[in-house]
């Protein structure tokens, strides 16, 4: 094979679409019709997957720490839960309405993402997730304030598909957005400049020494980030008619991160898988232990990073190759 | 003609003056090399160059044009690359897509975020050639943090002739390598293009008195000595700090 020929089968290998992914949607389409009694909580999962794809985009890709990513959630769900209120009603004019307003916040706070360490990040980041939730709880005249925001009825999707009562249409709406931001994020990420965000992650100095602005890349990563934030709010507050303060809450930029941490960062998936084992794990906790399932998610959070998810993961592939050792051994 | 060129460069850190009124012409072709013992401010210098640092006061020029008050990037896409003295790739990138990536952002193909990175067929075949003439082509799949040394050397050096850029700064290009693997490394060194203007930072004298046409040699920050290779050789005071405890 000419060396020309390699190249392009590598690159190639890189993009294409693997069987588990093709799977995990084609699950996800098949409980529409397999769990129609657990739509609710799969479009809870849904929207927190689309929401870690989003932290994804700039943790896993360009390497920015955030500990205050809920901000462009609940911008987000804001945005639309007011639109909806006082103008429009239909759904996905909310959808992009509220990407835009959450993208356009992420492009005017970039600036305090561009320098400074890992722990700079992690604070300007809460500090604007905590500046947001004071302005939200204040503008109760807009926003509803400390009782949220009510009053809202979502018209039909593009006028055609009426929300029903077991949140079917709900949860098919999320899916198939979810579904399509995540294939743009994949197109992204496989693009030069992709490359380039991933290049910027592991070394920004040597990046730099060959050609490429850190500070721009960051910039519209950071965007598109907080864009795909926005729209996830905007399905939460769509598919529950209410803008509950708590969007713009600490715990669900903590949560999210967690989320990132289970499912592994930097192959888009990682928030999907995340956000699935996440809820699970926490619907099933609250009810065995209703008072102490914090206690057993901590847990888990503190055995992940002590373990390393690849230990925890990749114990069958571990235990092949410990298996295959010993009867090498042994044929000796 | 003057490829690079720097007026009065000063650079302080804290108390501590680390580049000392430093002017400096390297003419265009030139293979020019600076010496000078540990501390005397060489990397310091490059770093100015290249933007990491800005300069406390004075100018850099890159073809007569002041590039001072620009940043990094822009730099390089004016012509301005160099290699590191520890290697700087990219971790678990493989050789192919550092060599991607640089050729990529020559051609301004880093904003493009639809096309796939693989559609960018006149990219990987420039990519391919270039990894072929540096030997790298066989290892074009691995991760470039697990090639051997002196591989991760060479690809250090092809990443910054990717951007195909009218000054090259090699930061001890040969620093690091395994014996066996060094003639490799300076055999390419050697082998740059003509019309590169090559600004080598080097300890090694032999390769020094070989490769270069010209030597500056810096002590304490500043400019101490320049000139020919011969001349330098012959300088009694550049034998007394610099040759004389090396030899």
């Amino acid at each position: 094979m000419s060396h020309q020929m390699e190249a392009l089968a590598l690159l190639n290998a890189k993009r294409r679409w693997r069987v588990w992914e093709i799977a995990l949607w084609l699950v996800a389409i098949a409980a529409i019709f397999l769990l129609p009694s657990q739509l609710l909580i799969l479009t809870e999962i849904v929207i927190l997957a689309l929401f870690a794809v989003s932290l994804d985009l700039i943790l896993g890709y360009a390497g920015i720490v955030s500990l205050g990513h809920t901000a462009f959630f609940g911008l987000g769900a804001y945005a639309a839960g007011i639109l909806a209120r006082d103008y429009v009603t239909e759904p996905v004019t909310g959808l992009l309405f509220a990407g835009l307003v959450s993208g356009l916040f992420g492009l005017a706070t970039s600036f305090l993402v561009l320098r400074g360490s890992d722990l700079t990040r992690l604070m300007t980041t809460f500090g604007v997730a905590m500046l947001l939730a004071e302005v939200g709880n204040q503008a109760a005249w807009l926003t509803g304030g400390a009782d949220g925001l009510s009053g809202m009825s979502m018209g039909p999707i593009l006028g055609l598909f009426e929300f029903d009562l077991w949140g079917r249409t709900g949860y098919v709406y999320c899916l198939v957005v979810l579904i399509a931001l995540t294939y743009i994020a994949r197109r992204i990420v496989n693009s030069p400049f992709g490359l380039s965000l991933m290049a910027i992650k592991r070394n920004p100095r040597r990046a730099a020494m060959l050609g490429i602005s850190p500070k721009r890349r960051i910039v519209v990563v950071y965007a598109i980030s907080a864009a795909y934030a926005g729209m996830a709010g905007a399905l939460l507050a769509q598919t529950t008619n209410f803008v509950s303060p708590d969007v713009l809450a600490f715990h669900r930029s903590a949560d999210v991160l967690l989320v990132l941490v289970i499912g592994g960062a930097g192959y888009l998936y990682g928030g999907i898988f995340g956000a699935i084992i996440f809820t699970l794990l926490r619907d099933w906790l609250s009810v065995a232990t209703p008072q102490y399932w914090m206690f057993w998610i901590g847990l888990i959070l503190v055995a992940i990073v002590m373990i390393g998810r690849e230990r925890l993961t990749g114990w069958p592939a571990l235990l092949a190759a410990r298996l295959k050792g010993k009867t090498e051994e042994a044929a000796k | 003609m003057t490829a690079l060129e720097t007026r009065h460069l000063v650079k302080r850190f804290g108390g501590f003056t680390a580049t000392h009124d430093v002017s400096l012409s390297i003419r265009k072709g030139a293979r020019h090399a600076l010496i000078g013992p540990n501390g005397a401010g060489k990397t310091t210098l490059i770093n100015l160059f290249t933007g990491v640092f800005a300069p406390t006061s004075g100018q850099i020029l890159l073809d007569g044009e002041d590039i001072t008050a620009l940043p990094a990037h822009a730099r390089v896409a004016r012509g301005l690359s160099r290699t590191f003295q520890i290697n700087q790739l990219f971790g678990d990138f493989t050789t192919l897509e550092s060599m991607m990536l640089a050729i990529g952002e020559r051609k301004g193909h880093g904003r493009r975020f639809w096309r796939p990175l693989a559609a960018d067929r006149d990219v990987a075949e420039e990519a391919v050639s270039t990894l072929e003439r540096f030997r790298l082509a066989d290892v074009m799949s691995c991760e470039t943090k697990s090639l051997p040394y002196g591989k991760q050397r060479l690809l250090e050096i092809a990443l910054a002739i990717a951007a195909q850029p009218k000054v090259l700064l090699l930061d001890e290009p040969a620093a690091g390598v395994p014996e066996e693997e060094r003639e490799e490394v300076l055999a390419m060194v050697r082998a740059l293009p003509a019309d590169v203007t090559v600004v080598l930072i080097e300890h090694d004298m032999d390769l020094v008195f070989s490769f270069a046409d010209r030597i500056s040699v810096l002590a304490a920050g500043a400019l101490f000595a320049e000139g020919t290779v011969e001349e330098i050789a012959r300088d009694p005071q550049v034998k007394a700090i610099y040759l004389g405890e090396d030899a």
